[in-house]
């Protein structure tokens, strides 16, 4: 097993990085925020290029999955930079058509081509799925500018309307109340599709997470080197220094336990270990931005300076995806019932 | 690289079968005092007749040249099977690693053996009373005399120095020197002419380390580590092991985990989430050092300073799980026992081999890269 990346990994997340990097994606961010998707659309396709969301499509269906370890590298990045868009959501949905709809003599034949269909627009950057597992995941995220709403409500799978978009703490984030229309599909599978879908939400969401704080580390290092007051940088007091090594402690335990459940994926220990990641990086990240925003001070609670994106965004994953104490909980309930 | 975890499966059988066969049962007394003292060394000599007492060095000092993941299975299965504290700890996972980076091949051939087999018990002296976080203090000396050096001054928290045969430790040899400059590495006898002891009890009455008084005492060349005066250096290429995974290996944590995670079950109140979650975080955390130290050999490149990282991480969660354990035993929490022990031990983590304090400040300016502090 590799705990490490290797070195085409890295690259594929250098590239990301770069990628990123050059797409003025803060500015995609706030577009998205007021409603103009176009350029966050773009950014979508441009990271489809690059493979990524084919990494959760399998290759029967016209992707390269499924490549967790990958995956990971990819949704690290991607939180690195904000990016906006249902991002687990359409990587979930991808799990999700493909637990009902990929080959198998049981599957309904009506839904095998429905899943047949997108997968492969998923795969290639043509399609943004919106997804809610509700009790976890209730609301839909991004509805409006997604090109398939699903929704799971117990045994049964659904179309939905993408009902209209919430105020919410990240305004990147449009949360919507969607309006389940046409049954897709019914059964018992639907249950286990839809675990094995939430199953990838939350890994995706908790490497998401660890890039998150690791960006919000990287401006906050970078912040307190440089501001003085009292006549020398404020990243020379022992107090500023200590929170900021914290946090480093925090994401560099918390990275090795989304790896971690990235490399056991597909086995039984797999929702055991992506909760534990979850819970782990959703903490991680939460801290970094607290102590982000304490250690730019006033400006860093303003709207319009960029930190702010990376800070609501890791209140808002935090709990996204199913809370720390829900992960905790479905940590503890596999060790003793196991 | 690639670790094949199922390719060690073998040995860790081998391990898991012997300590089922072997780990006392009771277990000895706390290895905090005299007589269990005398039991955790029969122990080292038991564990070595099996070359199971330093798995990780070459064989001809004792061990069985295993790869670094088999040293963390060994440690998985010594947790796992209740086996009792390494006594000889200061000397295989602090004074070894030095020796094997700077130490003469006749140093080598001479201490690791008698280390190796529990004959041997090292302890520590690097802290004095004017000399704690800022190690560079210290006062006590080393003289040149022909043949060697003479040692006099005072040093203390020498931790299993109340029972142990022999110490390690800085002496400055050099006074006009700089503070890192002009001190020297030497290893020396505790039961010798000129060397005075005074246990110390620890917060729990146990006297777990001692105060050392040196008054001319003799070391001879041979027992001086590396050149005299690049002591600093030396002591510092392998504090990271201190800091690292050795001193205290994942294995430790799985096993306190799982502990933790039985008396749960058999103590805890279902409904009480806050203890659940608690519960939940330290198992959450003991697998995340655990995979952090598949990562780390997993590396090519040292890891220097990133070591203080794993050092506030392990120490912290010590305390964290232990505090959570005597909360889940209540009323009992109060009483001797293994829980009680591990607690009163934790609460040395985050002062010991540095404190975290200090590790923060480590962390900060060599890891993240922040101004060093210039008042």
């Amino acid at each position: 097993m590799k705990f490490v990346l290797d070195a085409e990994q890295r690259l594929f997340g250098e590239t990301l990085d770069k990628l990123l990097a050059g797409a003025g994606t803060p500015g995609a961010v706030r577009a998205w925020s007021a409603g103009e998707p176009e350029p966050g659309l773009a950014l979508w396709r441009s990271l489809a290029g690059a493979g990524v969301f084919a990494l959760a499509v399998p290759e029967s269906a016209g992707g390269a999955g499924p490549l967790p370890v990958e995956l990971v590298t990819a949704f690290h990045e991607l939180g690195r930079h904000a990016a906006p868009g249902p991002l687990a959501e359409t990587v979930a949905a991808a799990v999700l058509l493909d637990r009902l709809g990929g080959p198998g003599e049981d599957r309904d034949r009506g839904f095998t081509e429905f899943a047949a269909g997108w997968l492969p627009r998923i795969a290639g950057g043509a399609a943004v799925v919106s997804l809610a597992l509700p009790p976890a995941v209730p609301y839909a995220l991004d509805a409006g500018v997604a090109d398939l709403v699903l929704v799971v409500d117990g045994d049964e799978l659904r179309e939905a309307a993408p009902g209209t978009p919430m105020t919410s703490l990240d305004p990147a984030r449009r949360l919507c109340r969607p309006a389940p229309g046409a049954v897709l599909a019914t059964g018992p599978e639907v249950r286990r599709a839809a675990a094995a879908a939430y199953g990838m939400g939350v890994l995706a969401c908790a490497a998401q997470l660890v890039g998150v704080g690791r960006r919000l580390l990287e401006v906050t290092v970078e912040y307190a080197a440089a501001r003085r007051q009292f006549g020398r940088p404020v990243g020379e007091f022992q107090a500023v220094k200590h929170h900021l090594a914290d946090v480093l402690v925090g994401l560099e335990y918390a990275r090795p336990l989304v790896h971690g459940a990235a490399l056991s994926y597909g086995s039984p220990d797999f929702p055991r270990d992506a909760s534990a990641g979850k819970a782990a990086a959703s903490e991680a990240a939460y801290a970094a931005a607290r102590i982000a925003l304490q250690v730019h001070g006033a400006i860093g609670y303003t709207d319009e300076y960029d930190p702010s994106l990376w800070i609501r965004k890791a209140r808002a994953l935090h709990s996204a995806w199913g809370s720390p104490a829900d992960h905790r909980a479905r940590v503890i309930a596999s060790l003793t019932t196991g | 690289m690639d670790l094949d975890l199922s390719s060690v499966e073998p040995f860790r059988a081998e391990v898991r079968d012997w300590l089922r066969a072997h780990v006392p049962d009771p277990p000895p007394p706390s290895l905090e005092t005299e007589e269990g003292f005398t039991a955790h060394r029969a122990w080292e000599r038991e564990l070595a007749g099996a070359r199971l007492s330093v798995v990780s060095w070459p064989a001809r000092y004792g061990g069985r040249d295993a790869t670094p993941l088999e040293w963390l299975v060994f440690e998985e299965e010594y947790y796992a099977a209740g086996a009792p504290g390494r006594v000889s700890q200061n000397g295989i996972n602090l004074l070894a690693p030095t020796l094997f980076r700077h130490g003469t091949p006749e140093q080598l051939d001479r201490v690791l053996p008698p280390m190796a087999s529990g004959e041997e018990i090292w302890a520590q002296a690097w802290s004095e009373p004017g000399a704690g976080s800022d190690l560079a203090a210290l006062r006590a000396t080393a003289t040149r005399v022909d043949g060697g050096w003479l040692l006099n001054g005072q040093k203390t928290w020498s931790s299993r120095a109340a029972f142990a045969d022999r110490g390690f430790g800085l002496f400055r040899s050099d006074p006009e020197a700089g503070r890192h400059r002009g001190l020297t590495y030497a290893m020396f006898p505790l039961e010798a002419e000129g060397v005075t002891r005074r246990p110390i009890g620890r917060i729990d009455g146990k006297p777990a380390f001692a105060e050392l008084f040196l008054d001319d005492v003799f070391v001879p060349d041979r027992d001086v580590i590396g050149a005299p005066g690049e002591g600093w250096k030396v002591a510092m290429s392998t504090a990271g092991n201190e800091r690292g995974l050795t001193l205290r290996s994942p294995g430790r944590f799985l096993a306190a985990a799982d502990r933790l995670l039985a008396l749960w079950r058999e103590r805890a109140d279902p409904a009480d989430t806050a203890l659940r979650d608690r519960v939940a975080d330290a198992w959450i955390k003991a697998r995340a050092y655990r995979l952090k130290g598949f990562e780390t050999i997993s590396r090519t490149e040292d890891v220097g300073a990133e070591a203080s990282i794993n050092k506030i991480f392990w120490s912290e969660l010590d305390v964290a799980l232990h505090e959570t354990a005597l909360d889940l035993l209540g009323p009992d929490g109060e009483l001797d026992g293994d829980w009680l022990e591990g607690y009163v031990f934790s609460l040395a983590g985050p002062i010991y081999a540095g404190t975290n304090e200090i590790q923060r400040n480590v962390v900060a300016e060599r890891v993240l890269g922040l101004p060093r502090d210039r008042s």
